[in-house]
């Protein structure tokens, strides 16, 4: 990956979050404690400021160093998650990057944040979404198909009784609403797309 | 290896703390287990420590952070590392936390300390205030990181 796109994507992602920090937070003050749009903007602010350092380095390095600077800057639950997700990636970056290997590394950063957040798909998560992407990603799917996967992921959470996080202190009663961390994975992967398929484009 | 930046500015979230601490820096306390109070709150943490140190006098090492990096509630990793330094012995350090966030960051702080420290700290699965009045109480009497841990979280059950 050359660095320019590197920098696009960072870029991408972290403007689409803050763009959406206010949904971010409405979704969470429905079931959990209504942070999670503020320490996510807060977090991938401090990414942004430091894009230009971070995308002259290597994918796996500039992975390491976004996911740090979210463990560091978020303030809540999500910036150990979320960093764990990108510094589990660019430890896992493969050597060569296509599809396949980049299938293994999304699978292997994935197992990284169940591990940090004690969690497994099914629980109204994050991991609702980033799952079946890492599934459909390793079956060959196409960026579109990518696309209708995060979007029908999150819908999915919505109906879903939270297990874990503050969510699950709502039991029954967090059901009929999305998961914050569901809609802002899927928010990431949205703008991961728009980058690369305006590249395809172009 | 992440060492905090040396002109990391606490604001007014940590400055009570290290001035707590370091009041009774004078006589050696790193042989009883430390307490660290993570909460969302700065008040609250700040609050949770008075009534440790109100109980346990300058005889454990005690520090407190709360607050989301850059102000606001939540906790930050960076603050959470820095009050395990300023809390920190020997024997080791317990620390307690309030909600899911804290917990999280202080894990991570947890494995980000150095290889000869990490194995020392342990997250009490307590209330934080209660938590930390036991904790704190059952280290002024010179226990065990383990024990004081336990002591901690016998709370559960009650």
């Amino acid at each position: 990956m050359d660095q320019t796109t590197l920098k696009q994507l960072i870029v991408a992602v972290a403007e689409s979050v803050i763009a959406h920090a206010e949904e971010l937070t409405t979704l969470d003050q429905a079931i959990g404690d209504g942070d999670h749009g503020l320490n996510m903007k807060r977090g991938f602010e401090a990414v942004l400021a430091e894009v230009d350092k971070t995308s002259a380095l290597p994918p796996s390095d500039a992975l390491k160093a976004a996911g740090m600077a979210l463990v560091m800057k978020v303030g809540g639950a999500s910036g150990p998650l979320y960093g764990t997700l990108f510094m589990g990636l660019g430890k896992a970056w493969p050597a060569t990057v296509d599809q396949a290997g980049l299938a293994d590394a999304f699978t292997a950063a994935i197992d990284a944040v169940k591990a940090r957040g004690k969690s497994e798909p099914g629980m109204k998560t994050m991991l609702d979404v980033l799952v079946p992407l890492a599934a459909e990603l390793r079956n060959g799917a196409d960026l579109a198909q990518l696309r209708a996967t995060a979007t029908a992921a999150a819908d999915a959470t919505v109906p879903m009784k939270a297990i874990r996080g503050r969510a699950s202190f709502l039991g029954e009663r967090s059901v009929g609403h999305m998961d914050p961390g569901a809609r802002s994975s899927s928010l990431i992967l949205h703008a991961i797309a728009d980058v690369l398929e305006e590249q395809h484009v172009a | 290896m992440y060492t905090p930046s040396p002109n990391f500015s606490w604001g007014k979230v940590g400055m009570g703390a290290r001035g707590a601490s370091r009041a009774a820096g004078a006589c050696p306390m790193n042989t009883n287990v430390g307490i660290v109070i993570v909460s969302h709150s700065p008040d609250v943490a700040k609050g949770a420590a008075d009534m440790v140190r109100q109980m346990v006098g300058d005889d454990v090492p005690l520090a407190w952070c709360g607050g989301a990096p850059g102000g606001g509630l939540g906790t930050s990793v960076e603050a959470i590392m820095a009050a395990i330094d300023r809390a920190w012995s020997e024997a080791g350090v317990a620390i307690l936390v309030d909600l899911g966030g804290a917990e999280t960051n202080s894990e991570m702080a947890i494995e980000m300390l150095p290889d000869e420290r990490r194995d020392r700290v342990v997250i009490c699965n307590a209330p934080v205030v209660e938590g930390a009045v036991m904790a704190g109480t059952e280290a002024s009497a010179g226990s065990s990181l383990e024990h004081v841990r336990r002591t901690a979280e016998e709370l559960r059950a009650a």
